[in-house]
């Protein structure tokens, strides 16, 4: 609270601040076409990329890259899209996959289709779907994937005598058995602010929130499979067997490192955050596919994951797509990737490349990786809209309030889809019945 | 008034002195301001999947986005979590800043250097700050307080008008305190010849003379808390009983910049500071005779 205010007006000036940005003049692009060195910047979070960028401009001096480091996440979205529409976009730009539709539907990215096509053969299908919506345009090039697994403590599923669980029915009983045993101690914790990892359940229950039918919308969030994925944990949660913390919480971070939490069904790029939240586990975790829904399947989905996209203003497209290609695509981008980066590379080659085990996991899961690419090839995704956003502000909102009335989780998604399809139609988007 | 010179240069003379506020005011309030009216009236309109050029323009909607603003339940419901917050916040945080004042102000106090850095300190630790700070004592597993939840559904509220409290306590003693240092000795001696206590000081001589200073701090008070933003939006995270559009300043970022409708954010802006205006001046005009009548 702070009383320094000038003025009653100011609060008007959030919305209008923003809005005066948008009336700033576009920055001039340095150079216009193959005449003299041409310059691009590269909004990225991904970590060490500015080195990355520096070995290619070593080898190519007539392109140059220089990087600006973003702060990731749905704030890094917002701030692309605003800045495509104030005109000063950078010529490149990190998009996570459930964003880039909204990048598209706001015009802020290029079509590719005509430079990049050929990469194709590079991705599996269903992360090419993911920066194509299914169409002939290519909206970005993708960069890595998250697809997800079961972390777990070897030493604690040893302790309370519970097997690492096949399915979601066996996972609920070990649950019990868990908490059984030690009340402070769960298997596990539903969060309700992130929606990236429940759609990456649902996925693996073979749902599809958005699917495009000719040309209109269609939207099913409350399909069966994303009502069984709610329904399965908010059962778990009411039945107080599993934890409802939000991930990434100073809380959550504590139980990981003292024990109390003993798994989480995460992407690929878990070990860091393990590394850096929960130190006093390393050497203790490993990885295991996700329960299934049936026995005997074998299924997956993606939590996560980006692309690297042109922005539509950008007056060096064909040099940009140049850039993202070697970075996604060339042995060279995928090593520095890897080994600078840290990410995990969508490119099929790519995932052949990594060798040595993340260091969290030397003991455990010495063969982390070849665990990883098996489990990577059962993952499937879904195409999402071009309001992921309002969908999963709504996650959010629905879930916070299920946890707090007790009421059925399958009545969140319901919001999730009420709120997401409200939004489409006051947007003017065609939408199939 | 003597003319020395030619009335036309005199005549310019003012606005030359004026321009730079004009210009600022201008630059920085009023084209925002338009800029936001402009955008209240407006909306996207998408025609069919919405991909690719010329798939999405602008459209004049008239009050349509001020409409779905002004019946939005949901941020009334904002307003009344506001409302029972800012009570909160208001009587405990002006009551705690005038009784520091008065007895820092009193007679028989020791320390008052220290005590009166002390308690204004809080006010230059930023309020993200305070507020992840605050959060870190809330959190159940880390608290040193144990027993109490204090970021479950019946104690947030509580929880944040105390990050609130504690920041803001120490500017609004600073306000009243300043003002009493002020008023002359000699009329607490007259007071004291009449047998009067220094309680009795304090409520009859020393709050009467406040008054207008504790208006003042009760203005900026009221339009502070009706723009709360930073504490609730630093909490959140760490908890499920908070939602996106707790305040209605929160509504005004989630539509901005998560859901991506600077049009709805934007009217709902104009009905924020249109609040804003009613409560700030509604408040003046009950007290104005109270406080400002002696100066007339």
């Amino acid at each position: 609270m702070r009383t320094k205010r000038l003025a009653i007006a100011l609060a008007t000036m959030l919305a209008a601040g923003c809005g005066g940005a948008a009336e700033t003049p576009a920055a001039a692009p340095a150079t216009s076409a193959p005449a003299g060195p041409v310059s691009l910047t590269y909004w990225t979070w991904a970590p060490n990329m500015d080195k990355i960028a520096e070995v290619w401009n070593q080898a190519n001096p007539d392109i140059k890259v220089t990087v600006s480091k973003q702060a990731g996440g749905d704030d890094a979205a917002a701030k692309f899209l605003t800045a495509a529409k104030a005109g000063n976009a950078p010529d490149l730009v990190q998009a996570e996959y459930q964003h880039l539709p909204s990048f598209i539907a706001a015009d802020a990215v290029a079509d590719i289709a005509a430079e990049a096509a050929a990469v194709k053969p590079e991705f599996s299908a269903g992360l090419w779907g993911l920066v194509t919506l299914g169409t002939e345009s290519v909206y970005a090039i993708p960069q890595d994937s998250g697809p997800m697994m079961l972390y777990y403590r070897k030493d604690l599923f040893e302790k309370y005598g519970i097997g690492v669980p096949k399915t979601w029915d066996e996972y609920a009983e070990a649950a019990r058995t868990v908490h059984k045993a030690d009340p402070k101690v769960y298997l596990g914790s539903f969060s309700s602010k992130d929606p990236g990892w429940f759609a990456g359940l649902a996925q693996q229950a073979g749902a599809q929130w958005w699917s495009i039918s000719g040309d209109a919308w269609k939207v099913g969030i409350n399909d069966a499979a994303t009502t069984k994925v709610a329904d399965f944990w908010g059962g778990l949660v009411q039945e107080g067997v599993i934890d409802d913390m939000p991930y990434f919480t100073p809380e959550w971070n504590k139980a990981l490192n003292d024990g109390t939490q003993l798994s989480w069904p995460s992407a690929v790029w878990g070990p860091g955050v393990l590394e850096s939240n929960a130190p006093k586990g390393k050497g203790k975790w490993g990885i295991a596919p996700l329960p299934q829904w049936n026995a005997g399947e074998n299924f997956s989905g993606f939590w996560g994951g980006s692309s690297t996209a042109v922005s539509a203003g950008s007056k060096n497209r064909a040099a940009a797509v140049k850039f993202a290609t070697w970075l996604n695509t060339d042995p060279q981008g995928i090593d520095l990737l890897v080994k600078e980066a840290f990410v995990y590379p969508a490119s099929g080659k790519g995932q052949a490349a990594l060798g040595a085990p993340p260091a969290y996991f030397a003991e455990s899961q010495p063969d982390f990786w070849q665990q990883a690419a098996t489990i990577g090839t059962s993952a499937r995704g879904f195409t999402f809209g071009p309001n992921v956003g309002v969908t999963y502000n709504a996650y959010k909102d629905a879930f916070d309030k299920a946890l707090q009335d007790k009421s059925p989780f399958s009545a969140s998604v319901g919001t999730m889809q009420d709120t997401t399809v409200a939004d489409m139609q006051k947007s003017g988007f065609t939408l199939a019945q | 008034m003597h003319r020395r010179h030619g009335g036309a240069r005199l005549s310019a003379a003012p606005y030359l002195f004026l321009a730079p506020a004009i210009v600022l005011f201008i630059l920085f309030l009023a084209v925002p301001i338009g800029y936001t009216v402009h955008l209240a009236l407006r909306r996207t309109r998408v025609s069919g999947l919405g991909l690719g050029k010329g798939s999405r323009r602008e459209v004049f909607v008239g009050l349509d986005n001020l409409r779905a603003a002004v019946t939005d339940d949901e941020l009334w419901a904002g307003w009344l979590r506001v409302l029972g917050y800012g009570t909160l916040v208001l009587v405990v945080m002006l009551g705690l800043a005038l009784l520091f004042a008065l007895l820092l102000d009193s007679a028989h106090v020791r320390l008052a250097r220290f005590s009166r850095i002390a308690i204004f300190l809080p006010y230059a630790v930023p309020g993200v700050v305070a507020s992840l700070l605050w959060g870190f004592l809330y959190l159940p597993s880390l608290t040193p307080i144990g027993g109490i939840d204090f970021l479950s559904a019946s104690a947030v509220t509580y929880s944040m008008a105390n990050v609130a409290v504690w920041g803001g306590t120490g500017f609004n003693m600073l306000v009243l305190y300043t003002n009493l240092r002020a008023i002359p000795r000699s009329y607490y001696e007259a007071a004291r010849m009449d047998g009067a206590s220094e309680l009795a000081i304090a409520l009859r001589v020393k709050i009467p003379i406040l008054v207008p200073a504790i208006i003042l701090t009760t203005v900026f008070s009221i339009i502070a808390t009706i723009q709360v933003f930073t504490e609730p939006t630093t909490l959140r995270p760490l908890t499920n009983t908070i939602s996106s559009t707790w305040s209605p300043l929160m509504k005004v970022y989630r539509d901005a910049f998560v859901t991506g409708d600077l049009y709805s954010a934007a009217a709902t802006s104009l009905v924020i500071a249109a609040v804003s205006l009613v409560l700030s001046f509604g408040f003046l005009r009950v007290v104005r005779g109270r406080a400002f009548g002696e100066g007339r």
